[in-house]
């Protein structure tokens, strides 16, 4: 299975997540920002950084690179595309998912280790865990603050869109929502980090759970 | 002005302007005069400390590169080498916090991937005054943000450091930062420039006006006029760095560079003249072919400015086109701005004039300053502590939690959490722990880093003190289990123009060489910080060592977190009887007194137990371990109880009764004395038979068993592990005009 990673000026996860796709034993393929080609991705990683440097918003500039092209028209014909930290944040200002997030409640960038629930397994990155599933996973953001008109949350919750809550709130997320996923179900934006705990030297490598379960995807 | 304000001005004192008149054999013109200026301060030349740093060791079987390049190199194995080097942004922080400490970070990371290392560890030493006071509260809290808001977008993970509170750094706070990169180490670049004809190309950002003689700002003292030194401080800008590093380090696999440096203090004028003088040619500038971020900038100004995200390359001709089609690709500016040229002097050129030109190696020959060493007559008064007087505490319950509630020994947690330390995906042991371990992908191996300093001590017994700095370096890393090979340091102290500083600086110099030979460490590199006064007097000196270790097996490593209930805790370490209160953290925060000559173990029984304990780990008999340190063994227990989660009953064999009616050895001394050489462990109870084996010919004593939720000593002190936390786990920048760290220096 080929993994994408896209590359934007400033992204600083893409070498973590390109790492994690060989650990799995999937081929790792970069994707250079400026070229609208996917390179024949069975599925897509946004990773986390500060994507243009975070300018204006994080995530704003970067969801027009010429990447994003190729990588809209991928999401919407149903290709599995996760989106991590920066990543969803980019998904979320290209409209691939709903809301926004803002700036952490209590003003601090956070890097820590914290406690979320899966909450659905019907999603290509979760599809390998349990629901209901505890993880302990790493965080590292500024603007991981999850917000959404009160008509989007209910669709979020009536649809069964969360796919990871948080068992203690970091950032002041609204619901406690760490991840969720389009209508389609295909596209996850999540802010903790899978690909930091993905060798059992680091501690754990509970991250594996959600980027392994994508695996499944290549046998169907 | 007539040329003696003007140079006076420039920091220039009338003997170094004659040393110019003679080296020239002419008067410099305004432009040379700024070169001079800039390469001749204390922050580039070294002026006041060049003849005692020589009295550093240097040598050792894993240096590959050691002092006078852009920072230190160390063989790992496997083909890996580790480039690493700490360096101040103290006066830049102290008037503009953010930005000065966000530019520090910056600047020592360019000093690694000058090396052509991928920077991959950052650690931060910082000091501030107490925080009742506002300034330091705001110096605190700014600096911790400019920490996080630089390195955390670059992407490289901060994952140590340390910070202070005391009066003596009221004013005039510390920012060291530290850097560690990894390279292979056929891959090492110099920055020596080569090559009659090669071009010199100016990588990065635009120029501007920022940072106009910054070099020479942190070569004095600070003042009321500092805060006008604002536009001194440069503004940094980690998107620009991190596209900078991707780009450096791709023409470095291309095999692009003939050699490169970063432009730091003094700008252009620095990084060309040490690239020519190290490689014995003349480097020409085209100062107008620099690129500009604002009009009408003067030669001199483009020459010096210290904008920040910019390096220098040298290449071959027939390079050009690739390597400036690299910088388009990476979005960072790439013009050729000079060429290697074989007169030996450091030329600019603008619209085709010569309009200054001086040797290179005159600029990067600063004049030295030896002075005599006196000892201080503050020493006599301070080193004064009648340590009889002290009475044992009522409540032991109480000076625990007032102690571990104290911002100098709780828990580091709200500051580390601002800073992303996994990115990367290297960290083994992350924040909070001895020291730093990262792993090195593709095999076992890793390395462990940490920074200590101990300003206190040093102002204290400024020799004892020195030892005693690079001694905590080198237990912090044995007792994680990693093997110390290098070390860089920041020498930060008061102005060497007064006795007592250049006292301070030459014997903390010796202490630290002292234990560098004892401890087998060579120096690699460094930076010095001097003029650390404000109208309150000098900071404590503090030399900051920033220690690096091999670890063959990076899982093969100990924590200070207790694993397991019923482990057995074991203290090993010299007998008792050296611990002392001289200088100790009981002292200053139980008793409000700063006095005394700290004890410290000999270096020899020091190396013995470090290395004894290093062992241990490395043989698999011990993975719970802790340095006893500030605040003595209770402090290092808690530590210990607290980020394991787990409880202790302190029950093993050390009688308590015997050691309070002992003459010698009281037992408020045995929990919160310091010392040196001393550690806990924790290990199954199926293994204490291994461990005795392993500890014949040294001291020890088993102390109690890990288990449950309290923290329990005999009958002097019963704590739950909840309230250890509340008093632990505070948020260093919730507190509001507490009194903290606030005994004043004497003397």
């Amino acid at each position: 299975m080929r993994i994408g990673v896209t590359v934007f000026p400033g992204s600083n996860c893409d070498r973590d997540a390109l790492h994690a796709i060989e650990l799995m034993g999937a081929e790792p393929v970069e994707l250079w920002h400026a070229d609208a080609d996917l390179k024949g991705s069975d599925a897509v990683i946004v990773p986390g950084g500060f994507s243009y440097g975070d300018y204006l918003r994080p995530g704003a500039i970067a969801r027009f690179a010429a990447v994003m092209g190729p990588l809209e028209e991928f999401a919407i014909v149903g290709g599995p595309v996760i989106g991590v930290c920066n990543g969803f944040q980019v998904l979320c200002e290209a409209h691939l998912l709903p809301g926004a997030l803002l700036q952490n409640t209590h003003m601090r960038f956070a890097c820590d280790r914290v406690r979320v629930r899966v909450e659905t397994t019907e999603t290509p990155w979760t599809s390998g865990c349990e629901l209901g599933e505890e993880l302990t996973l790493p965080i590292a953001h500024n603007e991981g603050n999850y917000f959404a008109d009160p008509e989007t949350l209910a669709r979020l919750e009536d649809e069964d869109r969360v796919v990871l809550r948080y068992l203690e709130n970091p950032n002041g997320s609204m619901n406690d929502i760490a991840g969720l996923c389009n209508e389609g179900r295909n596209v996850v934006g999540v802010m903790p980090h899978p690909e930091r705990v993905s060798d059992p030297v680091l501690g754990s490598d509970e991250g594996m759970r959600i980027l392994q379960s994508v695996l499944a995807e290549a046998r169907v | 002005m007539n040329i003696q304000e003007t140079y006076s001005a420039l920091g220039l004192s009338d003997f170094e302007y004659d040393r110019i008149l003679e080296l020239l054999g002419r008067a410099p013109n305004f432009l040379e005069l700024s070169l001079f200026s800039v390469m001749w301060s204390e922050h580039c030349g070294y002026k006041n400390s060049r003849p005692l740093l020589r009295r550093f060791p240097n040598d050792g079987p894993r240096v590959l590169q050691g002092p006078g390049e852009n920072a230190g190199v160390v063989e790992v194995g496997d083909g890996w080498a580790l480039a690493f080097k700490v360096e101040s942004h103290n006066h830049p922080s102290a008037v503009e916090p953010y930005e000065g400490a966000a530019t520090g970070v910056g600047g020592i990371i360019r000093d690694i991937l000058a090396m052509g290392a991928r920077p991959v560890a950052l650690l931060d030493s910082l000091r501030f005054g107490p925080l009742d006071e506002e300034r330091n509260r705001y110096l605190f809290r700014e600096v911790v943000r400019g920490i996080g808001g630089y390195g955390n977008a670059v992407g490289v993970p901060t994952v140590g450091g340390e910070v202070e509170f005391s009066r003596a750094y009221s004013g005039n706070p510390l920012v060291n930062a530290m850097c560690v990169g990894l390279i292979r180490t056929e891959d090492l670049m110099r920055s020596r420039a080569t090559g009659d004809g090669n071009l010199v190309v100016l990588l990065g950002s635009k120029t501007g006006r920022d940072g106009i003689h910054g070099a020479t700002f942190a070569s004095d003292e600070l003042t009321e006029e500092s805060e006008s030194k604002r536009s001194n401080v440069q503004v940094g800008d980690p998107f620009a760095e991190k596209m900078l590093i991707e780009c450096c380090l791709k023409l470095l696999e291309e095999g692009l560079l003939v050699s490169l440096q970063d432009l730091g203090a003094a700008g252009i004028t620095s990084s060309a003249s040490e690239m020519a003088a190290s490689g014995g040619v003349g480097i020409d500038i085209e100062v107008d072919r620099i690129p500009r971020r604002e009009s009408g900038m003067e030669p001199f100004e483009a020459m010096i400015s210290e904008s920040q995200e910019r390096m220098l390359a040298v290449i071959a001709p027939e390079d050009e086109k690739e390597v400036l089609a690299l910088a388009e690709r990476y979005g960072i500016g790439g013009n050729v701005v000079g060429r290697v040229a074989d007169h030996g002097d450091l030329r600019v050129i603008e619209d085709g004039e010569i309009v200054g030109s001086v040797p290179a190696e005159y600029l990067a020959d600063a004049p030295v300053y030896e002075r005599e060493v006196v000892r201080p007559a503050y020493l006599d008064d301070v080193q004064k502590l009648d340590l009889e007087a002290l009475s044992e505490p009522d409540d032991y319950n109480e000076v625990l939690l007032k102690m571990l509630a104290h911002p100098n020994l709780g828990s580091r947690r709200s500051i580390y959490g601002q800073y992303d330390h996994e990115v990367g995906t290297n960290t083994v042991v992350r924040p909070g722990a001895d020291a730093a371990v990262m792993r090195i992908k593709g095999n076992n191996r890793g390395f462990a880093v940490t920074t200590d300093g101990r300003g206190r001590h040093c102002y204290l017994d400024p020799r004892g003190g020195g030892a005693a700095t690079v001694a905590e370096a080198y237990r912090n890393l044995s007792c994680i289990g990693a093997e110390p090979v290098a070390l860089t340091n920041c020498l930060n102290f008061g102005s060497p123009e007064k006795p007592d500083g250049y006292y301070q600086l030459a014997e903390c110099i010796e202490g630290m060489s002292e234990a560098c030979e004892a401890f087998g460490v060579p120096v690699v590199s460094g930076n010095v910080s001097l003029y650390n006064e404000t109208v309150m007097g000098p900071i404590y000196p503090t030399p900051v060592v920033g220690m690096v270790g091999v670890l063959e097996d990076v899982r093969r490593i100990a924590t200070p977190a207790f694993k397991r209930e019923g482990d057995m805790v074991v203290i090993i370490g010299p007998p008792y009887g050296y611990f002392s209160f001289a200088g100790s953290d009981y002292l200053e925060m139980i008793l409000g007194e700063v006095g005394g000559v700290p004890a410290r173990a000999d270096l020899s029984t020091e190396k013995e137990y470090d290395d004894l304990i290093r062992r241990l780990v490395q043989d698999g008999v011990v993975d719970t371990a802790h340095d006893i340190s500030g605040g003595g063994q209770m402090v290092a227990l808690a530590e210990m109880a607290l980020a394991g989660g787990i409880g202790m009953d302190y029950e093993g064999e050390v009688d308590l009764d015997r050691l309070r009616r002992s003459e010698e050895q009281n037992v408020d001394l045995f929990f919160f004395g310091e010392g040196g050489a001393s550690f806990l462990v924790a290990i199954p109870e199926e293994r204490w038979d291994r461990l005795q084996d392993a500890l014949v010919g040294f001291a020890y004593d088993w102390i109690g068993y890990t288990g449950g939720d309290g923290f329990k000593v005999g009958d002097l002190i019963d704590l739950s592990l909840d309230g250890l936390k509340d008093a632990y786990e505070r948020d260093l920048f919730g507190i509001p005009g507490e009194v903290v760290g606030g005994t004043e220096p004497v003397g």
